[in-house]
């Protein structure tokens, strides 16, 4: 259980999401990799800055990096504030609930873990569904979709793989992921322990 | 049925019997069928070797890939070069500044890779200057020069620039006899008032940088190339020489008398020594000793005013002539260091040196006089043997790994590929015409990469689609695998090829630099970011200090420059992405564009002399709306009351969020 919760404080430091733009022009990918606390280059130094370039030609809006938010050119993401306190309110919460060690706390935390999760994916959703829509009208390129005739919409996929124009937009979990679930794996696994113990009294 | 069969058989048999009109074309150079797929580098694929050859007289040095001979960039060294601005920009026209002032054009001749242990090691590649002797540094991680050195006391700077087997010097030779110092004297008293110099340019091993460590002060013959000693012979270099009859006038018959001329044998470790005793001579000279540094991106032109001088007899035991068969072009050295390979280009012959004789001649002093005071060893004492009638007019020669030596032969037009141990000529083939030099990857040092070969011809006429008088030289390319030399491509090259140097591509190119960090732009006038730009006047100059993205310049609108304003537009390109450099161009500039890469700064002059709105633009097809960045330059009248102004999309720049 404390292993689990101490897994969580990785997220400082190994990336949850990564999306990867490959085009023509761009035969080493582009890489955005999405932190708890902020964005990084995914593949090569300046990748960040280099979508936030491409992204004015479509009308997409600049991405909440340190530079851009300085300029005032977007707002600061909430977010980066946000899902770094809930990360450290789980893993104490998951060290304390493990000393104490009960199996409803276990099955609380459990429960925590997972509705936070989905909280952020929503909430990743929804900005990914944003940052694809709300386009500035003054875009350089305005493109009608052949089927719907309505403005093309860009909004990366939340998982898996997308065509968006020149690019080739994949969007996979990234290590921090992989702590979560393991986190979570981890908490299971206390869960079934102490059930087991019990089970023995 | 069967007449339609029979006459289908004549028809065939006469066509075959017709010969076709290419085929005595196709047959030049004897190509076999898998040449092609020997040189084709697939799309996207990338070629095995680097090639860096001269440009002659465009003075500049060409970078191609091998097997391929594909073009990749022309590296502009000692000439102007228009298309990047390189010598019209403000930050580079300090490279070519000469003890003369400023020289625009040069005759670039030998590039050299810098070794280490004997080997390649793709740190920089050296290239001299003929005409106004000088050498160049240009580094292999950004291929950019980054260093020119003016070598005083000398003229026609053609035995350079090769370097040592630990890339402690780099040296250069002169092909003329001057009077040193300069002085104004009669040309018919050439004889024995005339000197010559061989420098030897210190390497500083972390940066690069180049200095004259001494100045070997040589009777005024003419010295044409050299080669350093490696392995056994290190710590010695080899000058080839013509003109040891010290004509002043018609060469080509006065300077073709002496049945020998020399190879002078320098022991630079043994002047080493003399030095540090305390021999040699300070000299007043004047020489311009410019290098650029990579952080301010910008050249800075000094003038040297002295240099060590050391005369022979200064240093006894350290310099002998070598006798060698008439006006030696090449003097190569093999992988071992054990052979000193004369190519006497009036010879019928190769003559070959040993380094082991020669130790041994200078211990028994097996010398036949001497000449200004340099002991000359007897011909048999350091000879090896000879190599009779391998062709006409051999120039340069180098090596495989498996003991074969492989010379150019101008006159007769053709390669030879020969044994050095049992001079038996092994293999001949043509080349299409008039070889001077020849390269192999590695060819001079220890460590050849023997898979190519590179003949570099001064002749092509027919070769190719003509293109009035004035028609290319070229490169061929031979593989050298087996025991026949196969060619495999023609190429043509830019200006005239005289060397070239080569290294595996595996050894440098992961090391070449995509951008230039902005964060460590260190230009006094770089702007880092749009809220940085802006329009300064200071009395009749006009300071443009403006920046350059996908794809628009920041500011794009200006006026209050007026006419007889010096208008200074110091760029940025702020991107930081691979392969996106923007250009400058001003309207009736009198200068060149500027290509700025990721990253740096540059400075373009402009003096309007005319009222009027003046456009700019960008010259390189940065970006699909390439087309779009441009911008305007109002030019009021003199004594207008115009105000500076600046902006971009009608907003001053970085004053929007304020």
């Amino acid at each position: 259980m404390i292993i689990g919760s101490l897994l969580l404080l990785l997220l400082f430091v190994f990336p949850l999401w990564k999306i990867t733009l490959l085009a023509p022009q761009y035969p080493e990918p582009l890489g955005l990799n999405i932190h708890i606390t902020h964005l990084s280059d995914g593949n090569q130094f300046n990748d960040v800055n280099n979508i936030d370039l491409l992204n004015h030609y479509i009308g997409m809006a600049h991405l909440p990096t340190k530079i851009n938010v300085n300029k005032g050119v977007v707002e600061p993401f909430k977010e980066f504030v946000i899902i770094p306190i809930v990360v450290i309110i789980l893993s104490i919460l998951g060290i304390i609930f493990g000393f104490i060690g009960k199996r409803k706390l276990y099955a609380t935390w459990l429960g925590l873990l997972a509705i936070s999760g989905i909280v952020g994916m929503y909430d990743f959703y929804n900005w990914l569904y944003i940052y694809g829509h709300d386009l500035n009208p003054n875009a350089i390129l305005k493109i009608t979709d052949k089927v719907t005739g309505e403005m093309m919409a860009y909004q990366p996929p939340i998982f898996g793989f997308k065509q968006m124009l020149n690019f080739q937009v994949y969007s996979y979990p990234s290590t921090g992921v992989y702590f979560i679930v393991a986190a979570f794996l981890f908490a299971c696994l206390a869960f079934y322990l102490n059930f087991k113990k019990k089970e023995k009294i | 049925m069967k007449s339609i069969f029979a006459f289908l058989t004549v028809a065939v048999f006469l066509v075959s019997c017709n010969p076709a009109p290419t085929s005595s074309k196709s047959s030049k150079g004897a190509l076999t069928g898998n040449a092609a797929e020997k040189v084709y580098v697939a799309p996207g694929q990338y070629d095995e070797f680097y090639a860096f050859i001269s440009g002659g007289f465009s003075g500049q040095l060409a970078v191609y890939g091998l097997p391929s001979g594909r073009l990749f960039r022309v590296i502009p060294v000692f000439s102007q070069d228009p298309e990047k601005g390189y010598g019209y920009n403000e930050e580079t026209k300090p490279m070519l500044n000469t003890s003369h002032g400023f020289v625009p054009w040069g005759d670039s001749h030998h590039p050299d890779i810098s070794q280490t242990n004997g080997e390649l090691d793709g740190r920089w590649v050296f290239i001299n200057e003929n005409n106004t002797p000088r050498i160049a540094r240009i580094s292999l991680e950004t291929f950019e020069t980054e260093e020119i050195i003016e070598i005083p006391n000398s003229a026609g700077n053609h035995s350079s620039s090769f370097v040592t087997e630990n890339s402690e010097y780099v040296v250069a030779g002169t092909r003329f006899g001057v009077p040193i110092p300069q002085r104004d004297m009669p040309i018919s008293e050439y004889k024995g008032n005339f000197k010559a110099s061989l420098s030897f340019i210190k390497i500083n091993q972390e940066s690069g940088n180049m200095n004259i460590a001494f100045q070997l002060r040589m009777p005024g013959f003419d010295y044409d190339l050299s080669h350093p000693g490696r392995g056994k012979s290190h710590g010695w270099f080899f000058f080839s020489m013509y003109n040891t009859e010290e004509a002043h006038s018609l060469l080509e018959v006065n300077a073709s008398q002496n049945d020998k001329d020399f190879i002078a044998a320098v022991n630079w470790k043994k002047i080493e020594e003399y030095i540090k005793a305390g021999k040699g001579h300070k000299e007043k000279v004047k020489y311009a000793h410019n290098t650029w540094n990579d952080d301010t991106h910008t050249a800075t032109s000094k003038m040297e005013n002295e240099v060590l001088v050391v005369n022979p007899q200064d240093v006894p035991g350290a310099i002998y002539f070598l006798p060698t068969p008439k006006s030696p072009h090449g003097c190569d050295v093999d992988p071992t260091g054990e052979y000193i390979i004369g190519n006497g280009k009036l010879a019928a012959a190769m003559t070959v040196h040993s380094f082991t004789k020669m130790q041994k001649a200078i211990a028994d002093k097996a010398f036949d006089g001497d000449k200004y005071g340099i002991p000359i060893i007897k011909f048999e004492a350091v000879n090896y043997g000879t190599l009779e009638q391998p062709g006409l007019g051999p120039l340069h020669t180098e090596f495989d790994t498996r003991g074969n030596a492989y010379t150019t032969f101008f006159i007769s037009s053709e390669v030879v590929k020969w044994n050095v141990k049992d001079l038996k000529v092994i293999d001949r083939h043509p080349v299409y015409y008039s070889v001077g030099h020849l390269m192999i990857p590695g060819g001079n040092s220890r460590k050849p990469f023997d898979k190519y070969l590179v003949a570099m011809n001064k002749i092509t006429k027919d070769r190719y689609l003509p293109t009035g008088p004035e028609v290319c030289q070229s490169a061929q390319l031979f593989d050298i695998s087996g025991d026949k030399m196969e060619l495999l491509l023609d190429f043509p090259t830019i200006g005239e090829p005289h060397y070239a140097a080569g290294i595996p591509a595996k050894m440098i190119m992961d090391k070449s630099q995509k951008i230039y960090k902005l964060e460590d732009n260190k230009h006094p006038d770089a702007v880092k970011t749009e809220a940085d730009t802006k329009v300064v006047r200071k009395g009749n100059e006009v300071h443009i200090y403006m920046s350059m993205i996908r794809s628009h310049f920041s500011p794009d609108n200006i006026e209050g420059v007026k006419v007889g304003d010096k208008v200074f537009f110091h760029v940025t390109n702020l991107e930081q992405d691979y392969d996106v450099p923007h250009g400058f161009a001003m309207i009736g500039a009198q200068t060149a564009e500027m290509l700025i890469m990721p990253g740096r700064t540059a400075t373009s002059v402009w003096e309007p002399k005319e009222v009027g709105v003046w456009p700019f633009y960008c010259t390189d097809f940065c970006s699909a709306l390439h087309q779009e960045m441009q911008g305007y330059v109002r030019v009021s009248a003199k004594g207008a009351k115009t105000p500076i102004k600046y902006t971009l999309d009608d907003e001053v720049p970085g004053e929007e969020e304020e």
